[in-house]
């Protein structure tokens, strides 16, 4: 009897290795600065490399910026801006960055590739999110070019000038996008600093700014560490700095900028509470938690990293959750059937690594994946932490890693109380089928992002930013204009 | 079944946590960007071509064609001896003996429809009588419809005790209860009711009879899966899947399937546990195996109809 | 009867009470016609203190009133503010106002009550916006109060930069530790009590008197104030600057002259909200293109 051959414990079926093709990607040995639309070479000389996390080789080489390069930059953006950019017709200004976004979307799939090579992120988050997210941002904002009278009723606005801005790692291009668009469509010209791990599709978009004949001078991409940025905000001909990173470093730039009248807007940290109730949809909470903590994996500064969870529904949730923990793919980001990726750097993956301890020590539960992390490359596996307190250092510290925290509560006020109870204000997640309810918590939870009965979704269209210490002004949306204009009184 | 018994499976069906239905659409989309290559393929499709149960249930069927589509039943691997057979045919009680006549000797097995399919408007006595002559007539699997107008009505006791009385009637053959979840409108519905058919005695849940649109889709099947997983945490007992009506491409068949692995596991992915309702779909995933075994893409004139 | 005249003591406004500083210290500013204007409490950093704990206190009850229901508190501010026309015009004057410039002073500071008192149930709908996302998502977006405003009122102002600066602040759901002008002090106080009369709630707005060089940096540092508004602080400035990024308080300078009928409008109040985003998915079932 056929039937009787398959007896069904011995079923295993297994994905076959899936990877995305690298064949039509182009990434060059060495990459110099994009100033004025053309490829110049560091006064320095010195280049540093970018590696793959996931096998940790080398893809190439990347020039470092220093101050002197940066001033060439600023300068150019200033040129720009005075003779061109702010000259030009509103409507012009529309049509390049439109220009622009149908540019990217042609060269989707490539910049896919090179932001899974680059960053490590999974090839099914690059292609269906972070670069169909970025080209919606530009073709958003090329919308608002000629429409800015319609954002400010009533109010007169002008652009500021020259925009430094300085993006991190966990969403390379995405970030990118969300600062150069609205700049642009505002009227400014800008110096944008990729961060120094995953520079290369920003240099691949300077590419696109090339090919798209923008002005030269509009944008400006150069790379570097640390002092590059520095050196970014703190040349005197900026108007203003926009900075996507951590607190500490979002604080470190707000003081270097005291007294010299540049504007700014701060994208930082978060520890942000994702909340389940017992009336919840259960099996969407499970997936929205997932969502929330291992997207990327967990390198997401709106993260649902604390996870709070009513008490007589705890013990089902967590066993689903786990459930639904040993169905996720880790490995090769290049895999279309990966789920969890590497992390981006060796040093962030130490950093997941040693707070992982601290919860051991601390006496919280750890349950993480089954199976072996490949032989190379930075990889954490899923790991949720049970019988934590509110004050542990787990959860209170920004991990910015796949872990998550489970805390349970009885009651709304509880749970209010310790979802506000922190430094920081950037996103929550509310999980209930009671409307009454939702719209209760959505006011009393101190986050700039409530996400009701989903978590970690994006849109060029919906304001993005935190309360408290995780910065702000908003990115998207009306109100990310706000971020890129004065209004005159 | 005791009264106090059947007041706890009911706390329990009504303890079903609400389904979010973007949320699910959502996570269906997830299942289909699972990207099934090369070996996982083929022993995909192998799988998907024993799972099926190859159906006519028409008006103007006759024994010639049920005779024509149980011939082809077990002579699919004809051209390739190492594919497996489909599961079953699935016919009107009717045509039963026709093809238990036909797949004598077969390890193929025999389902038919019964009580008042599709539209289960008659009593009670007429559907067990229609269970008794497909039975009677050498039917393997049952698959009977619910009451959608009692269900939609409220009146769940209706439904289950009736599931309960069609399963008596059914002794040893396996019943499958089809939920129609077309008519059935949301998948907090489609949940109950895939609940009160568990508890009530359902050895599969299906979702539909195929002549209500929408029929198996993705989210509807993801829901019944994950009603079938609940049931069995609590308590213990396996019940099987059988989306029918709409899935005709490989690429949809895997992509249940591939919803059966990560939901239910593999003791799920074989074909006591999963089944396809489908008429089209057996050629579809014939010549995308043909495909992986010779490279080349293939044309629907190679292929028997019926 | 004799007609010697009954001097007021001037006091702090603390959580809806009139305490002196816990410190005990005063001051005595003087008009620039030389007349001393009374003994002012010299607030310290317990007083401060104090403000913020009686504002913290108040800030959820406040926030969670209708906006219509604030609206009418406000107006009942100017209601009893004109009630006490001669009070202030006599103060104006008595800390070195002309009778024109104290008319001018009183009305233009009723009317940016009334002004104020109108936006709280409608500033929310100019600054909110539905957002058309591109997935089955009700994305919307609207403000809410910061918090707790930290105010330095304009020094060369008796009433109205106080005024100009407190009103959107309140409008908007926020509650405020304010220091008035140090050299013109009196007004504010008494202004004080006329909240204390109306009905804004007690805690919602607490006004100390003192030294700006004293007060402002702690003020600044202190860490359960979201935000901070002043006028230009001059030598302090990049100091207070520096200070409000621990905990990255809003920090707004505003250099308008608030003597001018258009020193008022809607950035005053949407600068002291936040933005807060909403996601919830939209089931569709039952539309033209139902995905059921």
């Amino acid at each position: 009897m056929e039937n009787k051959k398959n007896t069904s414990k011995d079923h295993q079926w297994l994905y076959s290795p899936s990877l995305e093709s690298t064949s039509h990607i182009e990434i060059k040995d060495k990459y110099e600065l994009f100033i004025n639309n053309e490829w110049i070479a560091p006064t320095s000389n010195k280049y540093f490399d970018t590696i793959n996390p996931a096998d940790e080789k080398v893809l190439s080489k990347i020039a470092w910026a220093n101050a002197q390069d940066v001033d060439k930059a600023v300068k150019a953006a200033r040129k720009a801006y005075d003779e061109v950019w702010s000259k030009i017709s509103a409507g012009d200004r529309s049509k390049y960055i439109f220009r622009l976004a149908r540019m990217m979307q042609e060269k989707a799939r490539e910049l896919a590739v090179i932001e899974t090579l680059d960053a490590g992120k999974p090839i099914r988050e690059s292609r269906d999110i972070d670069v169909p997210l970025a080209c919606n941002h530009f073709f958003y904002y090329a919308g608002w070019a000629d429409k800015l009278d319609y954002a400010f009723p009533n109010q007169k606005t002008e652009s500021l000038g020259v925009v430094g801005q300085i993006i991190p790692w966990n969403f390379p291009l995405m970030m990118a996008a969300w600062k150069i668009a609205p700049a642009l469509a505002a009227g400014n010209t800008v110096v944008l600093k990729p961060a120094e791990t995953t520079s290369l599709t920003a240099l691949k978009l300077a590419e696109i700014i090339k090919e798209a004949g923008i002005p030269p001078g509009v944008i400006n991409i150069i790379t570097g560490h640390g002092d590059t940025g520095e050196a970014l905000v703190k040349h005197p001909d900026i108007n203003k700095i926009a900075f996507t990173g951590s607190t500490q470093v979002g604080k470190a730039i707000q003081k270097a900028l005291v007294g010299t009248g540049k504007r700014s807007t701060l994208e930082l940290g978060g520890k942000s509470a994702n909340i389940i109730f017992d009336d919840a949809p259960i099996d969407q909470a499970v997936e929205g938690i997932v969502n929330g903590i291992f997207f990327n994996q967990g390198h997401v500064c709106c993260a649902g990293s604390r996870l709070y969870v009513q008490e007589n529904i705890a013990e089902k949730l967590v066993e689903k959750l786990k459930h639904r923990m040993k169905s996720l793919i880790l490995g090769n980001p290049l895999d279309k059937n990966t789920d969890i990726g590497a992390i981006n750097t060796r040093e962030q993956l130490q950093t997941i690594e040693k707070y992982i301890q601290i919860g051991i020590q601390e006496g919280s539960v750890i349950f993480q994946c089954e199976g072996a992390l490949p032989a190379i490359g930075f990889y954490c596996k899923p790991t949720i932490f049970t019988n934590v307190s509110q004050s542990s250092v787990l959860s209170q510290e920004e991990i910015f890693g796949p872990v998550l925290t489970i805390q349970t509560f009885r009651t709304i006020d509880e749970v209010i109380q310790k979802a506000n109870n922190s430094p920081y204000g950037l996103a929550a997640g509310v999980w209930t089928d009671k409307g009454s309810k939702i719209f209760n918590l959505t006011s009393k939870l101190k986050a700039g992002v409530v996400w009701a009965n989903t978590y970690n979704k994006f849109d060029p269209a919906s304001p993005f930013g935190g309360y408290k210490e995780s910065g702000f002004g908003r990115e998207g949306g009306m109100h990310g204009l706000g971020a890129y204009l004065k209004i005159i009184k | 079944m005791l009264e106090s018994n059947q007041h706890s499976i009911f706390q329990t069906i009504n303890a079903a946590s609400p389904i979010d239905k973007v949320g699910v659409e959502e996570r269906v989309a997830r299942f289909q960007t699972r990207s099934i290559k090369d070996d996982a393929k083929a022993q995909g499709l192998k799988m998907v071509l024993s799972m099926i149960d190859l159906t006519t249930l028409e008006g103007k069927d006759t024994p010639g064609k049920v005779k024509q589509m149980c011939f082809k039943a077990h002579h699919l691997h004809d051209l390739h001896p190492n594919l497996p057979q489909v599961a079953a045919v699935c016919v009107y009680p009717s045509m039963v003996t026709i093809a238990k006549q036909a797949l004598k000797g077969t390890s193929v097995k025999i389902a038919s429809v019964a009580t008042a399919f599709p539209s289960g408007q008659s009593n009670l006595e007429i559907k067990l009588a229609d269970v008794k002559l497909a039975v009677d007539s050498g039917a393997d699997e049952i698959d009977m419809v619910i009451s959608r107008g009692k269900f939609l009505s409220g009146e769940y006791n209706f439904v289950f005790d009736e599931i309960g009385m069609i399963k008596e009637a059914c002794g040893v053959a396996r019943l499958k209860v089809i939920l129609e979840t077309g008519e059935l409108c949301t998948l907090d519905n489609v949940r109950k009711a895939s609940d009160i058919a568990m508890y009530a005695g359902a050895d599969f849940i299906k979702t539909s009879t195929g002549k209500i649109q929408p029929a198996a889709t993705m989210q509807v099947t993801y829901t019944m899966l994950l009603a079938i997983k609940d049931y069995f945490e609590a308590t213990g007992k396996m019940i099987g899947m059988k989306p029918a009506g709409g899935i005709s491409t490989s690429k949809l068949a895997l992509h249940n399937l591939v919803m059966v692995n990560e939901i239910l596991g593999p003791n799920w992915l074989h074909n006591e546990w999963f089944r396809f309702g489908a008429s089209s779909l057996a050629n579809d995933v014939l010549m995308q195996l043909l495909k992986l075994e010779s490279g080349s893409y293939q044309s629907p004139n190679y292929f028997t109809l019926d | 009867m004799s007609n010697l005249e009954v001097l007021k003591t001037y006091k702090l406004y603390i959580g809806g009470a009139f305490p002196r500083t816990e410190s005990g210290r005063f001051y005595a500013p003087v008009s620039k016609h030389g007349e001393v204007l009374g003994n002012i409490c010299l607030s310290s950093r317990k007083d401060l203190r104090n403000a913020v704990v009686a504002a913290r206190k108040a800030q959820g009850p406040w926030e969670e009133r209708s906006a219509f229901n604030r609206s009418q508190i406000l107006y009942r501010i100017a209601e009893l503010f004109s009630d006490r026309k001669e009070i202030f015009l006599k103060e104006f004057q008595k800390q070195g106002s002309s009778p024109e410039e104290a008319r001018l002073e009183f009305s233009t500071t009723l009317d940016r009550i009334v002004y104020y008192a109108g936006w709280c149930d409608k500033f929310n709908q100019v600054l909110s916006s539905v957002n058309p996302v591109n997935s089955s998502h009700f994305n919307f977006s609207t403000c809410e109060p910061m918090g707790i405003v930290a105010l330095i009122a304009p020094q060369n102002t008796a009433l109205i930069g106080l005024v100009s600066l407190i009103l959107p602040a309140l409008a908007g759901g926020n509650t405020l530790v304010a220091l008035a002008s140090e050299t013109l002090p009196i007004s504010a106080i008494s202004f004080a009590e006329v909240l204390n009369d109306s009905d804004v709630p007690a805690g919602v707005i607490n006004i100390l008197t003192g030294k700006q060089e004293e007060i402002a940096p702690i003020m600044a540092s202190h860490m359960d104030i979201n935000a901070f508004i002043s006028s230009d602080l001059g030598a302090i400035e990049n100091a207070i600057a520096e200070a409000c990024i621990d905990n990255l308080k809003r920090k707004f300078t505003y250099t308008e002259d608030f003597n001018q009928r258009e020193s008022q409008g809607l950035t005053f109040i949407a600068d002291l909200q936040e933005i807060k985003t909403t996601w919830h998915p939209i089931e569709n079932i039952g539309g033209s293109t139902s995905t059921y």
